[in-house]
């Protein structure tokens, strides 16, 4: 009975475990499925792909599919609430989604799990995760937010139960993460920000625009209701928002 | 009301000590910094939200009389005013209403800018130092942890091999 698999999609690794007996095997592939799907559609580096297509302008609006309609909207809506820290149109004039698409496919996929009527488990894409229920010994799962200076450590350990939590951060393949309002400029005064959020789209997309503030994105998190923040600067130096302590108790 | 004047008050006095003690030979720039110096002194445990003037609401130090009252402090100022350059921290003052800690940065042996590390919590009291400032949020020094945990959040063994191997292709490069 398999109850953890690990694939490699959307160039990370994807580890889905369904705790105790009712894991399936048409579980783990429905999902790894829809990851595959998902890549294919939104991936920037795949020229097939229907993100590729509209950025080479082979696709008129009416063409676009609901998927792709739908990230556009959760796009514009998110630009707008982070005052632009978070934008899908780069510099180069490419539109990249990618900040926003991984939460909102680990959100779909955990709905799908739950439809399919299990209770315990976790969807880890590229360190972004969406927990539910207990672990395989009954407890709450616990999370641990990873070392950005030593990926062999956690620094901290946290007990989600059941909100969504995501990790931007600068080591990761280098600085693919910048500033939109300062072209040009890489962030490198803080290397990695965890948002625990009511779900994991949520927590991703607020994740990824205030990893762009810097310094200030501890406190956009700290000012937003329902949300939480842990970040890391280049000192290693850790702040946090004011109920973040919350999730640190078991 | 009370509370505020005194502690209005102990600032004032404080910061015009520290000028009365230290005197400059050229004009003194007194400002709280602004967000986007913050973020460059990463030991400043202070961030306030950004403000299009920056500096303190209320009078011109320089003018306040300075009341010379004995303090706990014996330090002596040097005659001649030139100070070594650096980042000094004041120590923790009791306001009355709560604890005022500044800091002072000497740049070319003169003082640059002075800024709060603490300030009392009393929003009428923030207001007077900046209209919209920010709460101050815990910090640590990150520590390892030995516990166990389900799940890891943060970067992957996929990138790390990247980067050892981007690395190891760039060493390659090199002329």
């Amino acid at each position: 009975m398999i109850i953890r698999e690990t694939r490699i999609i959307m160039g990370m690794p994807v580890i889905i475990e369904i705790a105790g007996a009712s894991a399936k095997k048409e579980s783990f592939e429905e999902l790894f499925l829809y990851f595959t799907s998902i890549d294919q559609r939104f991936s920037t580096y795949k020229d097939t792909s229907e993100i590729s297509r509209i950025n080479r302008h082979e696709l008129c609006e009416s063409e676009y599919s609901n998927e792709m309609r739908e990230i556009f909207a959760l796009a514009e809506r998110t630009q707008k609430e982070t005052a632009g820290f978070f934008d899908s149109r780069k510099p180069d004039g490419m539109i990249d989604p990618s900040g926003i698409v991984k939460g909102w496919a680990i959100q779909n996929a955990s709905e799908m799990l739950l439809r399919r009527g299990h209770q315990n488990f976790y969807i880890d894409a590229g360190g972004d995760i969406q927990s539910h229920g207990k672990n395989s010994t009954g407890i709450e799962w616990a999370v641990g937010i990873r070392n950005p200076f030593n990926q062999k450590e956690v620094v901290k350990i946290i007990y989600p139960r059941g909100a969504g939590v995501a990790t931007s951060g600068t080591y990761i393949r280098g600085q693919h993460i910048y500033n939109p309002h300062k072209f040009g400029e890489p962030i490198t005064d803080i290397v990695s920000l965890t948002v625990i959020g009511p779900d994991i789209c949520e927590a991703d997309r607020f994740a990824t625009a205030a990893f762009a503030m810097g310094q200030k994105g501890i406190f956009f998190i700290e000012n937003l209701r329902g949300f939480e923040g842990y970040l890391i600067d280049v000192k290693g130096r850790a702040t946090m928002t004011s109920g973040f302590r919350y999730y640190t108790t078991p | 009301m009370k509370k505020l004047t005194l502690s209005f008050w102990f600032i004032t006095a404080s910061v015009a000590y520290v000028f009365y003690s230290y005197p400059n030979e050229g004009p003194i720039n007194i400002s709280v910094l602004s967000p986007s110096v913050i973020h460059k002194k990463k030991d400043s445990a202070v961030a306030v939200k950004q403000s299009n003037s920056p500096n303190l609401a209320g009078p011109n130090f320089k003018s306040v009389p300075v009341v010379t009252q004995k303090s706990a402090q014996t330090v002596r100022p040097k005659p001649t005013g030139i100070y070594a350059d650096g980042t000094y921290t004041g120590n923790q003052a009791d306001a009355y209403y709560g604890i005022v800690q500044i800091r002072a940065i000497i740049l070319n042996g003169r003082l640059a800018s002075v800024n709060f590390l603490q300030y009392p919590n009393d929003r009428r009291t923030s207001r007077f130092i900046n209209d919209q400032a920010m709460p101050l949020l815990e910090s640590e020094a990150i520590r390892a942890q030995n516990a166990n945990v389900d799940i890891v959040s943060g970067a992957t063994a996929t990138s790390q091999a990247f980067q050892e191997s981007l690395a190891d292709a760039l060493g390659q490069a090199k002329i």
